[in-house]
């Protein structure tokens, strides 16, 4: 008995090495749009294209360019994401921050639609992959990891405490919580909740944008990836609560064991329909989340 | 009770609110009309392949139209009752080889089933959370279908031509089949109409206006909104099951596609959330405004940008849409436009 | 007389704050029963609880003899009561005709569109709103959103009508007007009424009996004149001295 649940465990823990280490990126990407759900109460449906995005950005300063480190390439394309998530703010989002949900879904999806005719008119449908070795890392006898995953998952877990900290320990962060708990109070108290707003958008433009580099250093891509990262989000959102960016992390790594285990038991391609099954649940019963989020 | 002189002629028949003027009951049934006729005119093919898409998107955007522009509830994955309906109609005709008949209507049920089970309780969500939610049953569906053996799992199913010699043949198919999406479309704007115009219909702008308040007006939310609902999604169920009968094949990518649900938001939004005409004028524009991009040698690439730019220009500059700009800006025109 | 709404024990709590503390009180037909008490008493939490939109934690509401506890407001609108909002709530891009025909469509009667369109032109007119009736509600001013609120209730025909602060932001010929209207409501449409006001003598002039509420319990009940003479009333508005003076300055008088 004993020894079958142990082989039982040696079996499982690539799977859940694997799952959460990817769940850290999941997590990451799905941050970029809780945060921006959590202060203005926009979804934002431009969030796949913008993963896909920096996908090609860092395939273009790798391999096109010819860089050949992609992890510089990463950060130069996170620090350009936030002006260009500011720029959405600014031109999309903030004329429609206070009418009915389905002008800012509209709006952001507009963009969505824009990135998306772009990038196919430039890129095309075809996939693309960043060759860019780091090996393998060794555990005991029965578990590999690739060094890329794990260098994504700490980088993940990276700018998620970075986050965290800058949400709790800088003045702008404290703006930023002020304007998602209550914007008006926060507007009374002077707190520019315009400009806020565009850094949020900026931030979560950024954080989507990092994740989809990170992805792109471990997986081919094409530019409908970002897609099928958007809707992990949205499930990833709603498990750790839509408007909290820290619960996001742990929806991350719950999606990722998901994953990661479930191909153990059934064919893979169940995973979605368990997923998103979980996703329809969750918000019919506990809409904030697993882990509480804006009411 | 005196008459107003100028009550709506069938107002005995139809329900109908009391000052509404009788071309705002003809003129979405004309213009529907209009565009079904003109491949006929013109005896081409390709016409009526055109006009097809261009009916097809009528009845979804038409359909759409109850929940999200009389109701308020943004649908987002709409699209869930066109892959349903299609996929139930194409088993039944291909694996069954039961009538083309028998499958619209088994299309049109089960997509009308599917909004009255889950109706009830997504609809309790509101806002931003109900739009997800489709997204995820919609998602929840495709993938489901994706696993499902009896539906050829990711490869989806393929239609043998001989089934189409009941039909006279794959041209007769044709044309008999689009005159059935004809028959839809109609059905749709005599649906959206009697919606519109019924008390039903006053309950549910109600409800987009403020729901709580709706009920404490007497207005039982939760059945009307579900009604709305499943109304709203059984035009859909049918003409999946018509198209894809047609198409003689449905593979789960092509029955579920998210754009189409939000293409049809776009098209309602277009023309004028919560009016019967704005559906229709959004849904036929949209296509028009799709085909010239598609064969313009220079836009066709990007095209979905060129949508995507449109898109915001009318979400930021005039989000009630053609028709509903012209209403508020003319308030006459408010007993035809309507 | 017999009792219209008995309210009996109701109690309501949110989290550890109880807004209503077990509270009784009966309304008879034709009676216009004034509910007051300083900000935050309770009052409107109360109207919540009478009229479904909250289901009281103890207690019970009878309605024309029936238990309404915990019914969905929209059974006990069709039952016969009607409320207005403390703050409008105009359905905005329908007409002011439509807003005052929901009320008719959809409240005691049931009335179709045809009749419930004859019978807002009617309430229209009596709340002298009949010249705005093709005006979108989101364009109305305050006052006019008011008996907007009003008409809509009116227009279902109810047996018992809720008022809550139909008064507040009106100027003195307005709240004149109103109270004329509330009058005639009864007088005319023999309609029984229980209206929250702070408009204090206006409040002392239209109704038979007064209720008062303070921190969520029923602290006196009677005719005005008994009411504004309680010395626990008095007490309880001293929080709000402008308001004690006026009291004590009415029961004087």
């Amino acid at each position: 008995m004993m020894e079958s649940v142990i082989s039982f465990l040696i079996s499982v823990t690539p799977f859940l090495i694997d799952g959460l280490l990817l769940g850290f990126v999941f997590g990451v990407a799905a941050m970029g749009l809780t945060l921006i759900w959590g202060v203005m109460d926009v979804i934002n449906l431009a969030h796949g294209p913008i993963i896909s995005l920096a996908m090609f950005g860092v395939y273009l300063l790798t391999v096109t360019l010819g860089w050949g480190n992609p992890y510089i390439a990463l950060i130069v394309v996170a620090a350009l994401a936030l002006p260009i998530g500011m720029g959405i703010y600014y031109i999309a989002v903030n004329r429609v921050i206070d009418a009915p949900h389905l002008s800012s879904l509209l709006a952001t999806y507009s963009v969505n639609m824009m990135l998306m005719g772009v990038m196919n008119a430039v890129f095309g449908g075809a996939p693309r992959n960043i060759e860019y070795s780091l090996g393998t890392i060794q555990i005991g006898e029965s578990i590999t990891i690739p060094t890329a995953r794990l260098v994504a998952a700490v980088a993940a877990a990276g700018i998620a405490t970075a986050l965290y900290f800058f949400l709790y320990r800088t003045r702008i962060g404290r703006y930023i919580r002020a304007v998602t708990d209550n914007r008006d109070a926060a507007e009374l108290v002077g707190v520019p909740s315009t400009r806020i707003l565009a850094l949020s958008f900026g931030i979560g433009t950024l954080l989507a944008a990092f994740a989809g580099g990170l992805i792109a250093t471990i997986f081919p891509f094409t530019i409908f990836e970002g897609s099928k990262y958007e809707l992990k989000s949205f499930v990833i959102g709603v498990l750790g609560g839509l408007g909290n960016p820290i619960g996001s992390l742990f929806g991350g790594l719950i999606l990722g064991v998901i994953e990661g285990l479930v191909p153990m038991f059934l064919e893979t391609s169940w995973t979605p329909v368990i997923e998103f099954t979980l996703f329809v649940l969750i918000l019919l019963v506990r809409p904030t989340g697993l882990f509480g989020g804006k009411s | 009770m005196k008459e107003s002189k100028r009550a709506f002629p069938l107002a005995d028949v139809l329900p109908g609110l009391p000052d509404q003027h009788w071309a705002s009951f003809v003129l979405p049934l004309a213009v529907v009309l209009g565009l079904a006729l003109f491949p006929f005119i013109t005896g081409k093919d390709v016409h009526r392949e055109t006009m097809f898409t261009v009916l097809r998107a009528i009845v979804m955007a038409v359909s759409l139209n109850i929940i999200l522009g009389y109701t308020g509830y943004v649908s987002f994955g709409h699209v869930v009752f066109y892959g349903l309906g299609g996929y139930v109609g194409f088993y039944l005709v291909s694996e069954k080889g039961m009538s083309l008949w028998v499958a619209l209507l088994a299309g049109g049920l089960a997509a009308g089933l599917l909004a009255w089970v889950i109706g009830a309780g997504i609809l309790r969500l509101r806002g931003a959370y109900f739009a997800l939610v489709t997204i995820g049953v919609n998602e929840a569906v495709r993938a489901l279908i994706q696993n499902l053996d009896i539906f050829g799992g990711p490869l989806g199913l393929e239609m043998n031509f001989s089934v189409y010699k009941a039909y006279g043949g794959p041209q007769a198919m044709l044309q008999m089949t689009y005159n059935i999406l004809v028959g839809l479309a109609v059905i749709a704007v005599l649906l959206s109409y009697a919606v519109r115009t019924s008390k039903f219909g006053l309950g549910l702008l109600a409800i987009r206006e403020d729901e709580d308040a709706a009920e404490v007006m007497g207005i039982i939310a939760p059945k009307a909104k579900t009604w709305a609902y499943v109304l709203s999604a059984i035009l859909p169920g049918m003409v999946g099951a018509l198209f894809f009968f047609r198409n003689g094949s449905i593979e789960p990518h092509e029955a579920f596609p998210l754009h189409i649900s939000i293409e049809a938001i776009v098209m309602v939004m277009l023309g004028g959330y919560g009016t019967v005409l704005g559906p229709i004028l959004g849904a036929a524009g949209y296509q028009v405004m799709r085909a010239f991009l598609i064969t313009n040698r220079y836009l066709k690439n990007i095209q979905l940008t060129v949508s995507g730019v449109l898109l915001l220009l009318i979400v930021l500059f005039i989000p009630a849409g053609l028709i509903g700009w012209l209403r508020r800006r003319i308030p006459a025109s408010r007993r035809i436009l309507l | 007389m017999t009792a219209l709404l008995r309210v009996e024990n109701v109690t309501k709590r949110f989290g550890g704050l109880v807004a209503v503390d077990h509270v009784s009180f009966e309304l008879h037909e034709g009676e216009i029963l004034g509910l007051i008490g300083p900000n935050g008493a309770g009052k409107t939490t109360l109207f919540n609880c009478i009229n479904g939109i909250y289901r009281p934690e103890e207690g019970r509401i009878y309605f024309r003899g029936q238990d309404i506890t915990g019914w969905k407001p929209y059974y006990v609108a069709r039952l016969g009561m009607a409320r207005t909002h403390q703050i409008v709530r105009p359905l905005a891009e329908l007409t002011v005709r439509e807003n005052v025909m929901v009320g008719a469509a959809f409240g005691s009667k049931q009335y179709d569109l045809r009749t419930a369109a004859h019978i807002a032109d009617e309430v229209m007119e009596f709340l002298g709103l009949a010249e705005r009736a093709e005006m979108l509600a989101g364009s109305l001013n305050v006052a006019q959103k008011k008996r907007l609120e009003l008409a809509r209730a009116l227009a279902a025909e109810p047996k018992l009508l809720l008022l809550d602060e139909v008064l507040a932001g009106l100027n003195p010929a307005e709240i004149a007007q109103m109270v004329e209207i509330v009058k005639a409501i009864r007088e005319e449409r023999g309609i029984t009424i229980l209206m929250i006001e702070h408009v204090m003598h206006a409040i002392m002039n239209v109704s038979d009996r007064i209720i008062v509420l303070d921190f969520g319990k029923l602290i006196a009940e009677g005719t005005p004149e008994e009411v504004s003479n309680n010395p626990k009333v008095i007490e309880a508005y001293l929080g709000d001295p402008e308001l004690a003076l006026k009291l004590t300055r009415k029961s004087n008088a």
